[in-house]
């Protein structure tokens, strides 16, 4: 085995064009357990921790870029204000120490239907920076999960960063499972509002092949909050409207029976996390007036 | 391929290391530090606890390549010289250790913890150690010695 490791973002996407079959390594909390256990032995480990782009995060164009190395607990710590939603699943992942070492990029590398990040990014719309030395593409979130564990990356590309819109609204992420540490999710819920476009956003966790939207909840919501008038009124949701959003967002889902939960329960708990989503962000934003 | 690396403020060189071996096998198979303990090799029991550059880690999880040129601390090097670590004493007065196996990821775990947050609530130190398992003590006993060490410290 090689062990490759590029001191610049440049040198890293030569070496992986050079060499698509190498692995690429940024907090190893899954790329070292499928080594350890020896599951799986690429040829070669493009580790990325001497890139110090990829560990940086700024504000472009009034959009948040994290690169895909910052760990979740600098997301917690850095990016709590910007990006609530994001901060709040990176505080459901793993522990301390899985927290200090994972990473958002890492994460979408990974493309679990588990992962925490997804859900919230799909809520906010966000897109994926990809880069091969070809070229760079803008690959929106939504477009990026192509299956259990794949995504659209060629065999030459690297995930650069993920771009997202600070909020500009409350946003929520909620996750079930045996207990409140190290959980790999029953079942997820991410949701955004964005009072600006009057629109809700959601994203679904560990309840389909892929983390996705749940389009027909989104519509219905909004129609709802547009034809009440509730965004200018800031009344509270009714109860109704929230409970047929809790089922259109779990109607959105797939799930399987699997040792951590079976499809109905999924379902159900998928759509009672949703109403709860949509009633918590909610008050938030009535009590932001 | 060869790692050069700082552990407890001591540089140290491993070779002969495998590509793909992890920090953890480095320090108790070639740099004979035992300390850290080898339990799951999957993140999941926080045995392996080590400071990487300041920041608490699963060494099993951390490619040996990885810490080229960083600084680890183990357990190894919380005391100083004979005297314990407050942590470590509390951990032995408070009872806090039955087979041991936990102690060395648990004490890295407290001392980092006790370092950002010198006077955590209960929830806290829960939260906190939220990734060490322990088969024996049922942790009463560990919250115990967080607390103890926390009020030494503040002393
Ligand atoms: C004990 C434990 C608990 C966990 N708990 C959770 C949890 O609660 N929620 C959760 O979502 N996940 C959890 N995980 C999984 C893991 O921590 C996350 O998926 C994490 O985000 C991975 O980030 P990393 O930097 O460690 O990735 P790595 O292990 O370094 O890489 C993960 C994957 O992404 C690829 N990759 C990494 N960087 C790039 C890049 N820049 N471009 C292209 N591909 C890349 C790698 O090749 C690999 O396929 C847990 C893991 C462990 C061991
Ligand atoms: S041995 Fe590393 S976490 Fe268990
Ligand atoms: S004392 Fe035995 S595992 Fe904790």
């Amino acid at each position: 085995m090689e062990f490759l490791q590029p001191a610049s973002w440049a040198e890293a996407l030569e070496l992986k064009a050079a060499d698509p079959r190498a692995v690429p390594i940024q907090g190893g909390t899954d790329v070292m357990v499928e080594l350890n256990f020896d599951r799986h032995r690429p040829p070669s480990l493009l580790d990325l921790t001497r890139v110090t782009e990829l560990a940086q995060w700024g504000t472009e164009n009034g959009h948040v870029r994290v690169g895909a190395g910052v760990s979740y607990s600098r997301v917690i710590a850095e990016l709590g204000d910007q990006l609530p939603g994001l901060a709040m699943a990176a505080r459901t992942v793993g522990s301390p120490q899985i927290r200090n070492r994972g990473t958002v990029g890492g994460n979408l590398g990974a493309s679990s239907p588990a992962g925490d990040c997804h859900p919230v990014l799909l809520a906010v719309d966000a897109d994926v920076v990809v880069a091969s030395v070809r070229g760079t593409r803008l690959v929106p979130v939504r477009e990026f999960f192509t299956g259990v564990k794949r995504n659209v990356l060629a065999p030459d590309e690297l995930i650069e960063s993920v771009v997202l819109a600070p909020a500009g609204g409350p946003q929520q992420y909620s996750k079930i499972g045996t207990r409140n540490a190290m959980v790999i999710a029953v079942a997820a819920f991410g949701l955004a509002l964005h009072p600006a476009q009057r629109h809700v956003g959601t994203g679904i966790g560990s309840a389909a092949p892929t983390p996705r939207r749940a389009p027909d909840a989104e519509a219905f919501i909004d129609g709802v909050l547009d034809s009440d008038g509730l965004w200018d009124s800031r009344e509270p949701i009714p109860d109704a409207a929230a409970t047929r959003f809790g089922d259109l967002v779990a109607s959105a889902s797939s799930p399987i029976d699997d040792v951590r939960g079976t499809a109905r329960y999924r379902a159900h708990a998928l759509s009672v996390l949703a109403r709860r989503a949509l009633v918590w962000a909610w008050d938030e934003l009535r009590g932001r007036r | 391929m060869r790692v050069n690396l700082t552990v407890n403020g001591v540089a140290m060189q491993a070779d002969d290391v495998w590509e793909g071996e992890s920090l953890l096998y480095v320090l108790r198979e070639r740099l004979a530090l035992p300390g850290s303990k080898n339990a799951c090799e999957q993140g999941e029991c926080g045995s392996c606890s080590v400071y990487l550059d300041g920041e608490v880690v699963c060494a099993c999880l951390v490619a040996a390549g990885q810490a080229q040129g960083r600084s680890v601390r183990t357990v190894e090097g919380l005391a100083d010289g004979e005297r314990l670590d407050p942590v470590q004493q509390a951990f032995l007065d408070a009872g806090a250790v039955q087979c041991g196996f936990c102690t060395p990821g648990l004490i890295v775990m407290v001392h980092d913890l006790l370092q950002r947050n010198p006077q955590p609530s209960d929830p806290e130190i829960r939260e906190a150690l939220a990734g060490n398992l322990c088969r024996c003590t049922g942790y009463e006993k560990i919250l115990d010695a967080v607390r103890q060490a926390a009020e030494v410290k503040a002393t």
